[in-house]
């Protein structure tokens, strides 16, 4: 089983393909669960505080916008941890939605930075290319279990 | 009854990573608002940034524009906007303005935008949302053009305390002093407005009070009113200027922060306040004032012996480099008049670069507060602006005179209770 950083992190059906070929999607669903779980501070509706963005210094300078630094204290951990990366590029609102399109351009680079098994792909523009694409994530993660 | 919460849409991107969320929720429950954020389908959020014509790449600014299209076109009722997004980033600046343009000019609905990082917190956001709020609930208040019986405005500011005693429409008392301790500045004050009047305290009719100190006067006195600046210096700039009806633009750069107020027939509608760097504001030309060893009362007079100073090297974005500024040009020998006028075009650029992007300015361009007496200051913001500014007279008074002005609302209300 490997841990695998999802592109957009927000996807259910890129969680649930990479969940059902044996694998732990790392997505925002780990990250967000982790803050809304802990007790002791009450800011709904995803209970981040202004100690977020000071985390995400570790990956985003002080001159980087503050939503940014919050959402990289988010992500970066989970990119740290990742051992392989599913990048869907130019995703439908639908399939997955990442608010910040520079923090999406930052995460995607160091996805790319980091040596690891890396899946890009076009979001798909037809029902054909759909079949494509699911078969190629497949192929991705089948392969990533042999490597494994 | 209690009133009912005034709904104030929330379109912002980033508060919620920034870790903000929390204060804007609780600045708005302070004033007796409540944040929401408008629901849009998804289809929506697709098609509103193609149809706005704004290509943006961030979901979350499309989703902004939505919202505010669903609120602009009545889909969404909402009495007031908070427009924001995360300083320093460029994509959100740009769709944060031309957003705020597009409901001041296709709704009624007052809006107020602002940038904010992790650090802003509650009392920050206050002023800001208790203006909107204001304008939202008390717009029957902020129509009141005519100041009727005898009212007392107190606007204790963060530089000095200033007091206004009108009677059937007329200003008939002064008070003014610089701010010390709060409460003993504001009953200095309001004795030297009553001996000039010659009133006593019983014949006040109604009182309000603005400023920074106007929770804690306004208990002390207690006042009729207790409002915030932003809504009250307005309606003090437009009545005292006689342009009550059409667009006006206030200006007003005091001690601590600076405002900029796009003032439509005498009612707020978008408004800015900053200053979070004391070199943009009358502080740094204080310290002008000392460095050049003048009275700030003199500063104007000999700025004005100069042509404009512009030519001087001079930088009041930060009030540590602005002195260092000031100490280089007296240093390389420049006049003292041509220091003080650059000091007021540096003042009036930081202003104009930060706070007049985000009104759109409409003349009159009225420019109120105790730096509106600093004529070198006014006739730099007058070129900068390509206009001529107008100063009406008591503009140093201009928040007491607004709280005298809208506290005349109280006395047929006083009377029936």
């Amino acid at each position: 089983m490997a841990k695998v950083f999802i592109y957009p992190a927000t996807s259910l059906i890129l969680s649930d393909l990479v969940a059902r070929f044996g694998h732990q999607p790392l997505g925002s669903a780990i990250s967000i669960r982790e803050h809304i779980q802990t007790p002791g501070f009450d800011s709904p509706p995803i209970q981040m505080t202004p100690d977020d963005p000071q985390k995400g210094l570790k990956w985003a300078a002080v001159e980087v916008p503050s939503g940014i630094r919050g959402r990289m204290s988010l992500y970066g951990p989970l990119v740290e941890e990742a051992e392989a990366a599913i990048i869907i590029d130019e995703p439908d609102l639908a399939f997955g939605c990442m608010g910040c399109a520079r923090t999406n351009e930052l995460l995607a680079f160091m996805l790319r930075e980091k040596e690891i098994p890396r899946l890009e792909l076009r979001y798909p523009a037809s029902k054909e290319e759909g079949v494509t694409f699911v078969a190629a994530i497949k192929e991705f993660l089948k392969n990533l279990e042999v490597q494994q | 009854m209690s009133e009912q919460p005034v709904r104030i849409a929330q379109i912002t991107c980033g508060a919620e990573y920034s870790g903000i969320q929390n204060e804007i929720t609780t600045a708005a429950e302070t004033v007796g608002s409540k944040m929401f954020y408008p629901d849009v389908a998804l289809k929506d959020v697709k098609c509103a940034y193609k149809d706005f014509g704004l290509p943006v790449k961030s979901p979350d600014l499309k989703l902004a524009i939505s919202r505010a299209q669903a609120i602009v076109e009545g889909r969404i009722e909402a009495d007031g906007i908070f427009i924001a997004s995360c300083f320093r980033c460029a994509e959100a600046a740009i769709v944060r303005n031309e957003l705020r343009r597009y409901i001041v000019e296709n709704s009624r609905i007052p809006v107020v935008s602002y940038s904010f990082n992790e650090r802003t917190g509650a009392s920050t956001l206050l002023t800001r949302l208790e203006a909107l709020t204001t304008i939202a609930r008390r717009r029957s208040l902020m129509a009141r053009e005519v100041q009727v019986g005898t009212t007392m405005g107190v606007d204790s500011g963060s530089s000095t305390t200033k007091c206004i005693i009108m009677q059937d429409n007329e200003i008939i008392g002064t008070g003014w002093r610089p701010t010390t301790e709060v409460l003993k500045s504001a009953d200095e004050v309001i004795a030297l407005a009553l001996e000039e009047s010659g009133l006593k305290m019983s014949d006040i009719e109604a009182t309000a009070t603005t400023g920074y100190g106007r929770f804690l006067v306004g208990k002390h006195m207690n006042a009729d009113l207790v409002q915030e600046e932003l809504t009250v210096n307005s309606k003090g700039a437009v009545y005292l200027a006689n342009a009550q009806k059409g667009f006006a633009t206030v200006i007003d750069i005091g001690g601590m922060d600076n405002k900029a107020i796009s003032v439509n027939d005498g009612i707020p509608g978008s408004f800015t306040m900053g200053g979070i760097c004391a070199g943009a504001s009358g502080r740094f030309l204080e310290m002008t004032a000392k460095r050049l060893d003048v009275d700030i009362t003199e500063l104007g007079a000999l700025s004005m012996k100069s042509e404009g100073g512009e030519d001087v090297p001079m930088n009041s974005y930060c009030i540590v480099f602005g002195t260092q500024s000031l100490v280089n040009a007296l240093a390389a020998g420049y006049k003292r008049e041509d220091v003080a006028a650059a000091a007021c075009h540096s003042v009036a650029q930081q202003v104009y670069e930060q706070q007049l992007q985000e009104v759109d300015i409409k003349e009159p361009v009225i420019m109120v507060g105790g730096s509106s007496l600093i004529q070198g200051l006014v006739r730099a913001m007058g070129r900068m602006l390509n206009t001529e500014v107008v100063v009406p007279h008591h503009s140093q008074y201009i928040g007491a005179t607004g709280g005298a002005l809208l506290a005349s609302g109280f006395i047929d209300k006083k009377k029936e209770a």
